[in-house]
């Protein structure tokens, strides 16, 4: 077989395939085939190559140039420009912020420098949906090593002193987890990878499944040996067809080639993996629940102990672990444990993928090593702010987690550190939040959601959730008095302490990190019944400067409730009591004007007298 | 089956491994409060009222009693003025729930001394339902036909019927009314069938008083006339 | 026919009552909703209580009691989608479909619904309709996009 001398790989997790990747892809073949180039240039799909923000993303091998951006009616030109001419073509190239030339390699670009891929390996250079290709690179050697010179035991001491953890979001030591599951005595055992990824603003493990599932696959085996378990379930959550095909297409083409199923390279082991859909529920990404789920009843958590590792599906040893932690297992096993803690921090080793999103200019996911401060993820990988707005603060650990304020960018990214400024890791969700975000809005919105997911089964969550919402309703619609904050505290404390599972244990976190860290906002929309960031509509006052109005009308006439009296000649004047707060005139005033004014806890002006409703006109 | 020795609130205890320490903790006259839990049925966990502190490790944590199983060597505190704020707490968040139930501002007022809690939920959020599980469990457990369930989730869930309308397997037995603490669910809710007898008002009675043994399998079924309709229906005994 | 549905999914799970939720799903989607007789079908056939059944239809989101329009809108309000605009884009469909999450329009022609979190969070603000996702969608151009679903 002749080798291609070029290979174009086009993104194409979920996000680029929302923006047309597929199509990219068949122009770009199409258009290969009619300069009939289809023996000398590949065009795969690969997965998520993570700068989601310049999707669709092509990246050319073996020449490392990165194109972004990627339109069908450029592709013409991309291919007579590079392919043929051998010219990389300059306007398909991503230009960062203020640069003047574009940044041609994908090794050069702020993004992907700073990122380390390990678990993310594979990401742009694979056809995830080709197990040929997973083989080629390196992929199943693992495995063959563990069942071919390793006792489980070693595994599991490989894995333990590799200093793994857990990447679902509580960190444990892997190695200690597969440990006490693979003393329990019940000869029948489980492992399951959880892919419920329920956290919003979190896609690290739907980017995984997508771009390498037989990383997470491979991990699987290797974990199914060393702890003696049969059966391996893969747990993915409803919203996320596209990894569900790709993973059921992996281990198909696993069992295919005899990497899954009875006797796997003619050792005694073996093991047979299966699918299983959630079906819209964030609790089932507990452990109790998801094996509830798997076992085909209400996803209710039960109290542990018992812990899955005793007892867990259908009463058997159960070992849960994230798609994160598993697709670190074949490479910690290939380059061993020491390799690995040689990254990282003292207490957490490895990588972290991180999805990078919110009020940045390069959304998107990384993998980074851990330690690396929320700065560089911030401003050099993610390109700072967007609009050149103020960083506010960087939320971490999804619902179950806090804000870190700005005061503190330079804190590295560890389990431990992220919990010291009251957050958590989670399971790397990373919002970013600027000046325009309100937290106690931010508080409020992440009760909702837990509120909406609790379970029901504990009156603590059940009620004490909503009761914290209540509160923060209250204060954002400007009903907050004087004892709120400290009866927030200690509703969120008791909710923290006396709920059964995670979910309960943890909604808390939100309110009470805001509490920490952003008193004085908080303060201002209970005392002041303000928003400094402008969000709580209920806060807002708006007001036309007498002095800017022009009385060009468009206020006037866009006011969906007809609040605004003026005319040609006449300044606009808002009638507060009909005003509804929409906002629709603050973004319909031209900027030259300017005119329309937020106000929030201050007082509206009067109105100005009719005889002095005349517009301030420049002399010519 | 193996013995266990845990400690509970200083003293030594001999339990047995499918023991809880609840169980444990009343086999040897120790009192903890409980709610939606009843010895005929399995435990569910959820109202934390009988949690207790579990010294394991140098740290202390709290854990429902009813659902954890006794461990060799366990340190457990069954009362302390920590726990008891904490169960003053749980008791709060239930009251908010069902501030109308007689049944529930009795134990919270003399168990607990507090007569309102300090938040107050949408009318839509309470019920005189406590979501105790105790109806729905014996419904599965003792009676075996399951004809209600928990519907929906978080803070709409309701115990109801399928389709929330009459069930077409309830036999009006009673046994779920009689479990019920706070007399919020009507056998007329639930069946279809005739009613014809009178339930007894449940309310702060101690409802185990109504326990009566079936005759045809010797368990315990809860309410004094019911199973006498249920044998006569189903398993022709007078 | 709904027996038929029904049959040939359980007859792909081999009647396993673990795999309840996978099968309610499957017929979901054929169906694009779980009817009363349905699950009663699937409570013969299986020998599951009907309760049963209805609680898990009840509980988990994914399913729907109710029948739903000939295509489903799904609004993210994940954390990303929240802080680029998810709510705008939320109240624009809302005032353009004439309904409130999960409702369906008069003509039947559309559900909506709202999702947290699809995990597009890079293309933040993202609304899915039926299987596809539409990224970094402005408002406007969300109810222009509603065109192309008759």
């Amino acid at each position: 077989m002749k080798p291609f001398r070029a290979n174009l790989l086009v993104c194409a997790g979920t996000g680029c395939v929302s923006n047309r990747s597929f199509k990219v892809k068949l122009a770009l073949e199409q258009e290969i085939r009619r300069c009939k180039l289809e023996d000398e240039v590949l065009v795969v799909a690969t997965g998520c190559q993570g700068f989601c923000e310049r999707g669709p993303i092509v990246v050319h091998w073996p020449d490392g140039i990165f194109y972004q951006k990627v339109t069908e009616e450029e592709i013409p030109k991309l291919v007579a420009e590079h392919l043929l001419k051998g010219r990389p073509y300059k306007e398909l190239m991503y230009t960062p912020g203020e640069a003047e030339a574009p940044i041609p390699k994908l090794t050069d670009i702020d993004f992907f420098k700073y990122q380390r891929l390990i678990v993310l390996r594979n990401r742009g250079i694979i056809d995830p949906e080709v197990i040929d290709d997973y083989i080629a690179n390196d992929g199943y050697t693992a495995l063959h090593k563990a069942l071919t010179e390793m006792t489980p035991e070693g595994v599991i001491d490989e894995i333990t002193m590799s200093g793994l953890r857990g990447r679902g979001g509580a960190g444990f030591l892997t190695g200690l987890k597969w440990g006490v599951c693979s003393k329990a005595k019940d000869p029948r055992k489980f492992i399951v990878c959880n892919a419920d990824e329920g956290d919003p603003g979190a896609f690290m493990d739907r980017s995984v499944l997508e771009a390498d599932p037989h990383a997470v696959i491979e991990g699987m085996a290797i974990g199914a040996y060393a702890i003696g378990a049969q059966t391996g379930y893969v747990y993915v959550r409803d919203e996320y067809p596209l990894a569900c095909e790709r993973i059921a297409k992996a281990i198909k083409q696993s069992e295919d080639y005899g990497l899954l199923g009875s006797r796997i390279f003619d050792t005694n082991f073996s093991f047979v993996i299966k699918v299983v859909r959630g079906a819209g529920a964030f609790v089932c990404g507990e452990e109790t629940a998801l094996m509830a789920s798997i076992e085909g009843r209400m996803g209710k958590p039960r109290q542990r102990p018992p812990f899955p590792a005793q007892k867990g599906l259908w009463g058997h040893p159960t070992n849960i672990n994230n798609v994160e932690t598993w697709a670190n297992v074949p490479i910690i096993i290939m380059r061993g444990a020491d390799w690995y803690a040689s990254i990282g921090t003292e207490k957490s080793k490895g990588t972290k993928i991180f999805s990078l999103v919110g009020k940045v200019n390069n959304t998107g996911l990384v993998e980074v090593p851990m330690g690396i401060s929320l700065n560089k993820l911030v401003y050099d990988i993610g390109g700072g702010i967007i609009g050149g707005k103020g960083l506010k603060a960087v939320q971490t650990g999804g619902p179950s987690g806090g804000m870190i304020p700005k005061e503190l960018m330079d804190l590295p990214v560890d389990y431990e550190k992220l919990a010291e400024a009251g957050s958590i890791m989670g399971s790397g969700g990373l919002i970013v939040m600027d000046e325009t975000d309100c937290m106690v809005d931010i508080a409020k919105y992440f009760l909702a959601f837990t509120t909406d997911e609790s379970c029901g089964k504990c009156t603590p969550c059940r009620v004490g959730t909503k009761a914290l919402w209540n509160i923060l309703d209250d204060i954002t619609k400007g009903r907050g008095k004087k004892g709120d904050i400290e009866l927030l505290e200690e509703i969120a404390v008791n909710v923290k302490n006396l709920s059964l599972c995670g979910l309960g244990q943890t909604a808390p976190n939100p309110i009470l990190t805001m509490i920490r860290h952003f008193k004085v906002e908080l303060e201002a929309h209970i005392n002041e019944r303000k928003c400094p960031a402008y969000v709580c509509k209920e806060l807002i006052d708006y007001y036309i400067d007498p002095a800017k109005c022009k009385a060009c009308m468009i206020c006037l006439r866009k006011c969906p409730v007809d609040a605004i009296t003026g005319g040609k000649n006449q300044i606009h004047v808002i009638d507060q009591e009909k005003c509804t707060n929409c906002g629709t005139c603050f973004e319909v005033c031209p900027s030259r004007f300017g005119a329309v004014r937020r106000l929030s806890g201050e007082p509206v002006p009067p109105p100005v007298p009719q005889e002095a409703r005349i517009p301030v006109r420049e002399s010519r | 089956m193996s013995e266990i020795l845990l400690q509970i609130d200083g003293r030594e205890v001999k339990a047995t491994e499918e023991m809880t320490i609840l169980n444990a903790a009343r086999s040897v006259g120790i009192s903890i409060p409980t709610l939606c839990y009843h010895e005929a049925l399995t435990p569910y966990g959820a109202c934390r009222l009988c949690i207790v502190e579990i010294i394991s490790g140098g740290r202390k944590k709290l854990a429902a009693s009813c659902v954890y199983p006794v461990e060799q060597g366990l340190q457990v505190i069954t009362n302390s003025p920590d726990l008891q704020k904490a169960r003053k707490a749980t008791m709060e968040f239930l009251l908010a729930r069902s501030p109308d139930s007689a049944y529930l501002r009795d134990r919270a007022k003399r168990e607990f001394g507090i007569t309102a809690p300090r938040f107050v939920l949408a009318p839509e959020d309470r019920s005189d339902c406590i979501l105790c599980g105790l109806c729905v469990r014996a419904c599965a457990e003792i009676v075996g036909i399951s004809a209600i369930d928990f519907v929906l989730r978080g803070i709409k869930s309701q115990v109801e019927p399928p389709f929330l309308k009459g069930s077409d397997v309830c036999i009006g037995c009673g046994t779920c009314v009689a479990m019920c603490p706070t007399g919020y669910i009507k056998v007329e809710h639930i069946s279809r069938i005739a009613v014809t007898h009178e339930f007894p008002k449940i309310g702060t009675e101690n409802i185990s008083e109504h326990a009566v043994k079936c005759k045809v399998c010797a368990a315990f079924h809860l309410g004094p006339t019911y199973p006498k309709d249920y044998n006569r229906l189903f398993a022709g005994i007078e | 026919m709904s027996i038929e549905v029904v049959d040939r999914v359980l007859e792909k799970y081999s009647f396993d009552k673990s795999s309840l939720i996978g099968m309610l799903q499957d017929i979901q989607r054929e169906l694009k909703w779980l009817p009363e007789e349905v699950l009663r079908m699937v409570s013969w056939r299986l020998d599951v209580p009907l309760t049963q059944l209805y609680a898990l239809g009840s509980f988990y989101k994914a399913f729907s009691l109710k029948p739903r329009g000939r295509h489903l809108v799904n609004v993210c309000l994940g954390t990303a989608c929240h802080v680029r605009g998810g709510a705008a884009l939320e109240q624009a469909l809302e005032k353009q479909l004439k309904i409130l999450p999960g409702e369906t329009t008069a003509d039947d022609r559309f559900t909506m619904e709202v999702v947290r979190c699809v995990g597009c969070c890079g293309l933040a603000p993202v609304i899915v309709i039926d299987e596809n996702f539409h990224g970094k969608i402005a408002p406007a151009d969300a109810v222009k996009a509603l065109e192309n679903y008759k």
